[in-house]
């Protein structure tokens, strides 16, 4: 037990805790939009993070060429290149979701039958990816060349914000607000909530069931992919199962903020990066995700519809 | 095949009381002979390639199928999630390595401790989270596993990642000796124990509880309606497949003569559930099927050893998509409640 070490840190703390967070938010609405639609935990969604995460080394490594020894790139060919990486990344994990939803949901979902047979399909599903990833890496760990060099963009009252830091706030609170708008201001979005307030009466009202839960895994899929990206910017270490702990760290942001709601998912996933950040300050990196845990079982014991659960009705998926 | 289970059931009906005591003795006596399989030319099909085929018996094959009775309890019989359940197995297996190696008792009498420290670990959490939500327990039961796992890993007293090593053999009981070559002697105690398990279970079925518990799966509110008081029963089919766990736990750590964090991952939790699923959920001859076939398979086709958990998802979606209530599902007459209760 470490508590001087909240005062002494705070800041740098809450700017981690701030980019965690955010990646979780990103992630948690894979989980959180396929569960307003379908009412299944998505668990392949760790899988399509870690498709991401792969799909960043590769057009990296092997697409642009660089290695960790390349020149530094400036100005508007760096931000070309990373907006290249970062739509690849979103294309790849967007596609692993929708094949996720054909293989392991669809067929099910047509016959009618119980949710633990689609679960275990969602598990099958996700053990076959990670399996794929891991026979083809030899299980060892993938490093992706630096494109950033890291440098402290500015530096407030002491406390130096680094520039993926940087990129990984901005982009993801970018990234959310345009599915945020685009969930409540389309017409797909519509669709989506519609399906997830009342399946048979969207199916009256001529909603095409299939596209749209298609689509919700296609747009779950970007951001998850948006967030491996942002992820390997970061750490820039990827490994087959890097999607696990992620994962579970970011379905309990879900749950945090009430699981199917949009909004919910964004205070979710930034009050666990807080938490997670300062709790791990105090009692040791090693029981992060025991607090992560903890916080789950106490939410639901006392708020089973999670913090923000059904406040924010509008923006429920 | 689509009619095996009925067949099966009609054949059973059909006979006398004499008819079916001889079909159960000679049952159990080829099932017992089993390790003995990998000496005749005839059955030496049945050899594992790299583990030795008695070894493959007790662990995975008897294990997974002890465990899966367990979790068929919670998950089959009374439609509780649970993703955790390795938590139950390595509370039995740390028991049995802390008891083992710091006090004299010998594993028969470390067996009830194991069995009722993870029945005590299964209501002190299933009390709060029973009330939860079918997915929420599913996910506080997946984060209960970790968390047993982490806390095993980061605790030195109980050798953080390497474990509790020489844990104690049982002693030699009515000649049977307990040792590294005699892998047999641990066939016929899991043997025993799915037994009295599928035993429990039959008596279950058919009082209180079973009823009880086959009113929550079908439908919960009309169970509380009917004056069931489902937390209660929840919590005891909770607990009762945490012993089975347990139990199963104290076995293998002094199989193995050793416990270490890394074999209580996530991915064993998965696998007891797949087992139950596969077989057939609810009916204890599909998950007892289930269970052999997932824990034998593996080990038969290790030639193709890098890509056997490959093989084991691909499975998994396969057999899910064709038959989704498993290979040997319970009666039509509780489906057609359960079809009713998902259409709604």
């Amino acid at each position: 037990m470490n508590f001087s070490v909240v005062v002494n840190q705070f800041w740098p703390l809450l700017i981690n805790g701030l980019a965690v967070g955010l990646i979780y938010v990103l992630i948690s609405l894979g989980y959180t939009m396929v569960y307003g639609v379908l009412r299944l935990i998505n668990f392949a969604n760790s899988e399509i993070f870690m498709v991401g995460t792969f799909a960043t080394v590769i057009v990296t490594r092997d697409i642009f060429k660089f290695t960790s020894a390349h020149d530094a790139l400036h100005g508007f060919k760096l931000v070309a290149t990373l907006l290249l990486i970062l739509l690849a990344s979103m294309l790849f994990s967007g596609v692993t979701a929708v094949l996720v939803e054909l293989v392991a949901y669809r067929r099910l979902r047509s016959k009618g039958t119980n949710r633990l047979a689609s679960l275990i399909s969602a598990i099958g599903t996700s053990i076959m990816i990670s399996e794929g990833v891991r026979i083809l890496t030899k299980s060892a760990p993938v490093p992706t060349p630096r494109l950033l060099t890291k440098f402290n963009l500015i530096s407030i009252g002491g406390v130096d914000i680094r520039i993926d830091t940087f990129l990984v706030i901005i982009s993801a609170a970018l990234i959310f607000f345009m599915v945020d708008r685009f969930v409540t201001k389309t017409l797909l979005g519509k669709a989506i909530r519609a399906v997830s307030m009342s399946e048979e009466t969207s199916k009256l009202m001529g909603v095409n069931l299939n596209r749209v839960i298609s689509a919700t895994f296609l747009i779950g899929g970007l951001v998850t992919g948006a967030a491996a990206f942002l992820y390997m910017q970061v750490y820039e270490t990827t490994v087959f199962n890097v999607g696990f702990n992620l994962g579970l760290a970011a379905f309990t942001a879900a749950v945090l903020g009430g699981i199917g709601n949009i909004r919910g998912a964004f205070y979710g996933g930034l009050t666990l990066g807080l938490f997670e950040q300062y709790a791990s300050a105090i009692i040791g990196g090693q029981w992060k995700a025991v607090t992560v845990f903890s916080v789950l079982v106490l939410v639901l014991l006392f708020k089973p519809n999670g913090l923000f659960g059904e406040a924010i009705q509008q923006s429920r998926v | 095949m689509v009619n095996l289970r009925d067949k099966g059931a009609a054949l059973w009906e059909g006979w006398n009381r004499p008819k079916r005591v001889a079909f159960v003795i000679i049952l159990i006596g080829l099932v017992g002979l089993l390790p003995y399989g990998g000496d005749f030319s005839f059955t030496s099909f049945l050899n594992t390639p790299i583990s030795s085929y008695q070894a493959v018996l007790v662990y995975p094959v008897g294990m997974y199928v002890l465990m899966a009775l367990g979790l068929n309890i919670v998950v089959g019989k009374s439609g509780l999630l649970d993703l955790g359940y390795v938590a139950f197995f390595a509370i039995g297996g740390y028991t049995a390595g802390i008891l083992g190696t710091r006090t004299h008792l010998n594993t028969w009498e470390i067996l009830p401790i194991g069995m009722g420290t993870a029945m005590i670990a299964g209501v002190l959490l299933g009390l709060p989270t029973l009330r939860l939500r079918g997915d929420y327990l599913a996910i506080v039961t997946l984060g209960f596993g970790e968390i047993v796992r982490i806390v095993a890993l980061n605790t030195q007293s109980i050798g953080a990642s390497t474990g509790i090593p020489s844990i104690p053999t049982p002693p030699k009981t009515f000649g049977i000796k307990f040792d590294i070559v005699h892998n047999t002697s641990y066939f016929w105690v899991v043997l025993i124990l799915i037994l009295l398990v599928i035993w429990m279970i039959r008596r279950f079925t058919v009082r209180r509880p079973g009823r009880a518990w086959e009113a929550i799966r079908q439908d919960e509110d009309v169970a509380i309606l009917m004056g069931v008081p489902i937390l209660r029963y929840k919590v005891w089919s909770f607990s009762i497949g945490a012993a089975v766990g347990g139990a199963a736990g104290v076995i293998f750590a002094s199989k193995t003569q050793y416990v270490a964090p890394n074999m209580f991952t996530f991915n064993v939790s998965v696998l007891i559930l797949s087992c139950v699923v596969f077989g057939g959920m609810g009916n204890m001859w599909g998950v007892i099927l289930g269970g052999v076939l997932l824990a034998y398979l593996p080990e038969r086709i290790r030639f193709i050893s890098n890509a056997r958990q490959l093989v084991f998802g691909i499975a998994l979606v396969l057999i899910m998509n064709l038959r989704p209530d498993g290979l040997l599902p319970r009666k039509k007459r509780e489906k057609l409640g359960a079809a009713k209760k998902a259409g709604e």
